[in-house]
């Protein structure tokens, strides 16, 4: 894995430790497995502490969580260091990781990205100067035939184009929060225009949306 | 082409609730007790005689997989884990399955687990899912309340647990020692076989890891019969699959067809056809970003299955569709797969860790035609030098679609080449 990096000492914290939430969350999660198997807890709670720490791990994280699971500190930074999701140093409020592999190459993401350029004034591996938006290029996301995508904290905007990936962040300049989803109308990886199958397939089940 | 009526994944696209009322009316979860009181051996059995073969990419026989789990515990548990770390590029099936049909996969588990005398599933899926994840613990938490899973699971005596791992971006955890790995709470890098997992697999416990579509197949089959399913495609390449159509098509989408179907009956009824017609189609990945490219003249022709995509020295893969219409930088297509697998080797093997960025290096070089034609073997023999000298295939999977690359477009390269020593410089095109 490459291009890790880790905030400089002056932004580390000196000290972290859970919230009562989450580490009643943690708790449920090292339950998930063995006795004496903790270990395996250690990305769920690398995540735990990202999400409560404005989204990235600080060093006192990974002392703390070694500590809570028993293990040498330099594996849980091992862990950290080695999955792209952890971010080791301050990101942006929004976090912006535009996919350009290949399907989504072909579908136009470098226009995802001149629209990030346009509308944030910053390029991949950028943070705008307000610290509001980091604007990073990632490997596939998994939503090829809904390509081009990016993904803004847990959600993916997809089928995306200039027009309204610059309309997404626009809104979240204004600090509202864009509908995720397919941006052209689709339900979700159906072709557009109107599936070609599970047409005539009518069970008497519930909508979706209807108690999700 | 398949109709309806033999579809699997009959919410494929979410027009319905994944939750579990929802599932049952649309046959889920009916009467598990009846399949698990079949026994073991029946539930295998069956599954041999659907023909199915692993949808993660391998294409191994599930059922004779499912066989090799011991069948007397030694004093270790023995636990199933579902492949859910969708990676490959091209592909984003499970993804549909996970969202919107959860509760398949969660029967499947109980079914797949029961079979191998498992005590729990670990579901890992992959970590920017998150929206999945959600879905999937919801099914998971319903079928805990409703008694299908857990302690006496559907009243059947058996007892089981199923959990979910949230990955954190690592294409490589989708190589399953390397998920193992993971799920111990380690850095995701793969480890020598043998031992196999089914000996020593998670926490040194037998273990068998499948991917997402062939847990969430089975409880259909075992309802309607491994004959059922082997009557639906061809010899050794049986059933229905869901195929990911992305790139130059006019409407790309899931679809689940019938092994087998061809290439551009795919395409041409399902994804709206090719942007600007059939012929104006350069080039088809059929399996996803590591299996080498067709080009047009053999997708003309080709069937959508494991031994016909062999023969034409590609392969089905993940069955993720990418089309490639003729404004397609090709070259540029194949050097940016390049990157991606740079990135993602795990650093853990030398020919690996080295070659795919040195390879990465060339193939940018030969986007611009920057580079002596000698030199487009000389990359070849490094593709072969990689290939099968690694622990898991990342590294034969980095090196095959340059070799697609090299077997179907050299003149294309080679052209480059004389332009850029000319003095006119092929400039990268816009993909859109």
């Amino acid at each position: 894995m490459s291009g890790v990096h880790i905030a400089p000492p002056e932004l580390q914290p000196a000290s972290f430790e859970f919230t009562p939430e989450s580490m009643a969350l943690a708790k449920k999660h090292i339950a998930k497995y063995p006795e004496g198997r903790q270990q395996s807890a250690v990305m769920p709670l690398l995540d735990i502490a990202q999400r409560q720490h404005d989204n990235w791990v600080p060093q006192a994280a990974i002392r703390y969580i070694a500590e809570l699971l028993g293990m040498p500190a330099i594996r849980v930074l091992e862990v950290a260091s080695f999955y792209t999701m952890y971010n080791l140093a301050p990101v942006g409020t929004h976090f912006v990781q535009v996919c350009t592999t290949t399907p989504c190459w072909l579908r136009g993401s470098d226009k995802v990205l001149s629209a990030c350029r346009k509308h944030l004034g910053v390029g991949p591996g950028e943070t705008t100067p307000d610290g509001k938006f980091t604007v990073i290029e990632v490997e596939c996301l998994g939503a090829c035939v809904n390509a081009p995508m990016l993904q803004l904290g847990d959600d993916f905007y997809e089928d995306l184009d200039e027009e309204s990936t610059g309309r997404i962040l626009e809104a979240l300049k204004r600090g509202e929060t864009p509908r995720p989803g397919p941006q052209n109308g689709r339900l979700s990886s159906e072709p557009k225009g109107g599936a070609t199958t599970l047409t005539t397939f009518n069970p008497a089940a519930p909508a979706a949306g209807s108690d999700d | 082409m398949l109709q309806d009526k033999d579809r699997i994944f009959t919410n494929l696209y979410g027009q319905q609730s994944w939750r579990l009322e929802a599932a049952r009316k649309r046959g889920d979860w009916d009467n598990t007790k009846a399949i698990i009181e079949k026994g073991q051996d029946w539930i295998i059995e069956e599954m041999k005689k659907s023909g199915l073969r692993g949808r993660g990419g391998a294409g191994f026989p599930t059922g004779l997989k499912w066989s090799f789990m011991p069948k007397q515990s030694d004093g270790r548990p023995s636990y199933l884990v579902v492949n859910a770390d969708e990676g490959e590029p091209g592909t984003c099936k499970d993804r549909d399955m996970m969202r919107h049909d959860p509760h398949k996969l969660v029967e499947g588990c109980l079914i797949a687990g029961f079979a191998m005398r498992a005590v729990a599933a670990y579901i890992y899926i992959r970590g920017e899912f998150y929206r999945e994840a959600e879905n999937l613990q919801g099914a998971i938490d319903e079928a805990y309340a409703a008694g299908l899973i857990g302690k006496n699971a559907c009243g059947s005596g058996y007892d089981f647990d199923v959990f979910v791992h949230r990955g954190a971006g690592a294409y490589i955890c989708g190589e399953e020692t390397a998920l193992i790995e993971s799920l111990e709470g380690k850095k995701g890098q793969p480890r020598l076989k043998p031992p196999f997992p089914a000996n020593m697999g998670v926490w040194g416990c037998p273990t068998t890891v499948n991917n997402v579509e062939s847990i969430a197949v089975a409880p259909t089959i075992l309802r309607r019969g491994g004959e059922w399913f082997a009557g639906i495609g061809r010899q050794n390449n049986t059933g229905t699959k869901v195929f990911c159509i992305s790139g130059h098509v006019n409407n790309p989408c899931n679809v689940e067809e019938e092994m087998g179907i061809p290439l551009k009956e795919l395409i041409e009824k399902h994804a709206g056809g090719v942007r600007g017609g059939w012929d104006n189609l350069l080039a088809v990945i059929p399996g996803g970003s590591s299996v080498p490219l067709l080009p047009k003249a053999i997708c003309d022709d080709v069937l959508m299955d494991f031994d016909s995509l062999r023969a034409q020295r590609s392969g089905l893969g993940t069955a993720a569709v990418i089309v490639m219409d003729k404004s397609t930088d090709v070259v540029r297509a194949i050097a940016r797969l390049s990157k991606f697998y740079k990135h993602e080797s795990c650093g853990q093997c030398t020919p690996c860790r080295e070659g795919t960025g040195w390879m990465w290096r060339v193939m940018e070089r030969l986007v611009e035609g920057r580079a002596e034609k000698r030199e487009i073997d000389m990359l070849l023999e490094v593709t072969t030098q990689v290939e099968g000298h690694t622990i898991c295939a990342l590294g034969d999977a980095a090196a095959w679609p340059i070799q697609g690359l090299i077997r179907h477009f050299r003149g294309e390269i080679e052209r480059r080449i004389d332009a850029y020593h000319t003095g006119a410089p092929v400039l990268p095109a816009a993909a859109e």
